[in-house]
């Protein structure tokens, strides 16, 4: 009776200190198993490449991808200079300027619309969230053919023809700059009902107690509502929304690509950076534009993040 | 026995609010014209988002004398069917090589990042390895770069494997989001730790817990994160154009753009081309509409 009981625990004892140490090696493994081909992934493709991006926007790359000749900050110098890669920037300032608060107010307001309905409230969803299955390129192209082509068969000169207007060459003119309305309709054609469902899914996760509450204490009328009940409500969603349509307005290449190409009047950072390395081969200063835009974007999430509080009412 | 009570409870007054709110509804004219305005709005907000689409169809079945006619028409005058065989026989338009080398692309592309995202995803929720948090935070500090402005980065990086002009050169370095292991982290952290336990009991290791157990109990969350990554990758451009530069690399949204840009195309091929290329994803959305909701809903974060 006693021999086993003094040797049992001693068995117990050797067993865990085995199996411990074997767990331990078996969870490296697991781990690297697991985790190991994302991390080797991750560090060639987006480590390295960032790092020898850097290296390079220090150096003289003109048809070559290998660092060259070392200038300094020279290629910032040049970019930093009056002339088009800041006047890319302006462009960007200029079409968040529209496209953010536009976009934010019309996919709100669906959103909220869609919620007031019972009836056919899933189809109409689906239709407004349609585009997004639309890619960039087929929308430029059908508005730069078809609505807003600058011929008379154009369908917005059309329109306007009934009214007696005269025909607009929409992407060929810059005084007035008509090629905006283009720009940020396709924009806001493709978009809205993406967004919409973010907020369709922040109203979704608002009590309704709140609203009786509101009724109880006597908020009169739907505005009143909105602006004390589901407008703060939605804080959360709207803050990401404002940075995702920041982010993704800064990284606007497609349309402004597809509708104006190189054009001198309208070119996103993007655009500009794109034509930089791919078409003149000028890979310093297209390296160097990468980084100031990086760490442009990465100021303006930190900021928005800590002015607008973002996570905070996660 | 206290649960469902409480529920009831609960639930009562909810349904009678509702019912007082609907009656309220119904009865004063107020409210039905207010119904009657916000339908309208409805319809209308329809039609706009529908025309651009309907826009594409018409000039697909058109000619182009139809279509750059003085007196515009909502309706085309005749349907032209034999447009569709005219533009997959116009040796000057490769259209389905650009289907071919899309559909290979997204499919490879949609497959490599859940395997190596959700696996990733998977080890840093449930594996307790000392360097697990490390590894975690150097992921998410890449969320702060935007994918779109890396592309001279990286392409730096392809052309030194020399992978331009090449699949892998498309594909690869897309799979490795920090977003979407970071999304499936997170679902992985809610998934409930029971099932695994249960698998671990059985004498499942990590991986077999994760591929018997995890994957086949997260049908719908993999389903929204393939719907969302299948369409962003149908419809990238500028990564495409910036490796598939020779034509028999381009995919299809980088030839269209070619055909649109260098304008020497048929106008009505132009525009079938388009609809053919939307073919796909639109069926996406009328048959896995569910998944690409939740998906956007819940992961929306994406861009």
């Amino acid at each position: 009776m006693s021999a086993p009981t003094l040797v049992a625990p001693a068995a117990d004892a050797a067993r865990p200190a085995r199996e411990s140490k074997g767990r331990i090696g078996g969870v490296t493994r697991a781990f690297w198993l697991f985790v190991g081909p994302f991390v080797v992934g991750l560090v060639i493709f987006v480590y390295v490449p960032i790092v020898w991006s850097v290296v390079l926007s220090f150096s003289r790359a003109q048809n070559t991808v290998t660092p060259g000749e070392w200038v300094g900050l020279q290629n910032y110098i040049d970019l930093l200079q009056p002339g088009p890669f800041l006047s890319s920037l302006l462009t960007f300032t200029i079409f968040a300027a529209f496209i953010v608060p536009l976009t934010f107010v019309l996919s709100l307001g669906l959103a909220l619309l869609l919620n007031s309905v019972r009836v056919m409230r899933a189809f109409f969803r689906s239709v407004y969230f349609l585009p997004t299955a639309c890619s960039y390129v087929v929308a430029s192209l059908v508005w730069k053919l078809s609505i807003f082509n600058g011929v008379r068969f154009g369908l917005a000169n059309t329109v306007l023809s009934w009214f007696g207007v005269e025909n607009i060459a929409w992407l060929a003119t810059t005084s007035p700059p008509w090629y905006w309305l283009v720009i940020v309709t396709v924009r806001l054609w493709l978009q809205i009902g993406f967004y919409m469902i973010l907020f369709l899914a922040g109203l979704q996760r608002i009590s309704p107690e709140l609203y009786e509450a509101a009724a109880v204490d006597g908020a009169r009328n739907a505005w009143q509502t909105f602006r004390y009940i589901t407008f703060p409500q939605l804080r959360a969603t709207s803050v990401a929304v404002l940075l995702l349509l920041l982010i993704n307005a800064y990284q606007a290449f497609d349309e402004f690509f597809n509708l104006v190409g190189n054009s001198s009047f309208a070119r996103p950072p993007l655009v500009y950076l794109y034509y930089t390395a791919q078409f003149n081969q000028d890979f310093g200063h297209g390296t160097a534009g990468a980084v100031i835009l990086a760490l442009l974007i990465m100021v303006v999430t930190l900021a928005q993040g800590r002015i607008l509080g973002f996570g905070k009412a996660e | 026995m206290s649960a469902p009570t409480s529920a009831l409870a609960e639930e009562k007054p909810g349904v009678q609010q509702a019912e007082v709110r609907r009656r309220r509804r119904r009865s004063t004219p107020g409210g039905v014209v207010v119904t009657v305005l916000r339908y309208i709005a409805l319809v209308m907000s329809a039609v706009l988002f529908l025309l651009p689409f309907y826009l594409i169809l018409r000039n697909a079945i058109s000619l182009d004398t139809d279509i750059t006619a003085p007196g515009w028409t909502l309706f085309p005058k005749k349907i032209h069917w034999e447009n569709l065989p005219e533009l997959f026989t116009d040796p000057s338009v490769n259209i389905l090589q650009g289907l071919l080398n899309s559909a290979i692309i997204a499919v490879l592309q949609t497959a490599g990042i859940l395997l190596l995202c959700s696996m990733a995803g998977y080890g840093l929720a449930r594996i307790p390895y000392r360097w697990a948090t490390p590894i975690f935070y150097a992921i998410l500090v890449t969320l702060m770069i935007p994918p779109a402005v890396t592309f001279i980065p990286s392409f730096i990086i392809v052309s030194q494997l020399r992978w331009v002009d090449t699949y892998q050169g498309i594909i690869v370095p897309v799979l490795f989001s920090g977003f979407t292991t970071f999304l499936f982290r997170q679902y992985f952290l809610n998934f409930p730790r029971s099932l695994e336990e249960a698998a671990r009991v059985d004498g499942l290791g990590y991986f077999g817990a994760y591929w018997r157990v995890v994957v086949p109990n997260s049908g719908a969350f993999f389903a929204a994160i393939a719907v969302i990554t299948f369409i962003a990758s149908w419809n990238a451009f500028l990564w495409p154009l910036v490796i598939g530069q020779d034509s028999s690399m381009w995919t299809v949204q980088v030839a269209l753009s070619t055909f649109l840009t260098a304008q020497t195309i048929n106008l009505h091929e132009l525009f079938l081309a388009a609809a053919v290329s939307i073919l796909p994803l639109v069926l996406v959305f009328v048959f896995l509409q569910r998944y690409l909701v939740q998906g956007v809903a819940e992961t929306g974060i994406k861009g």
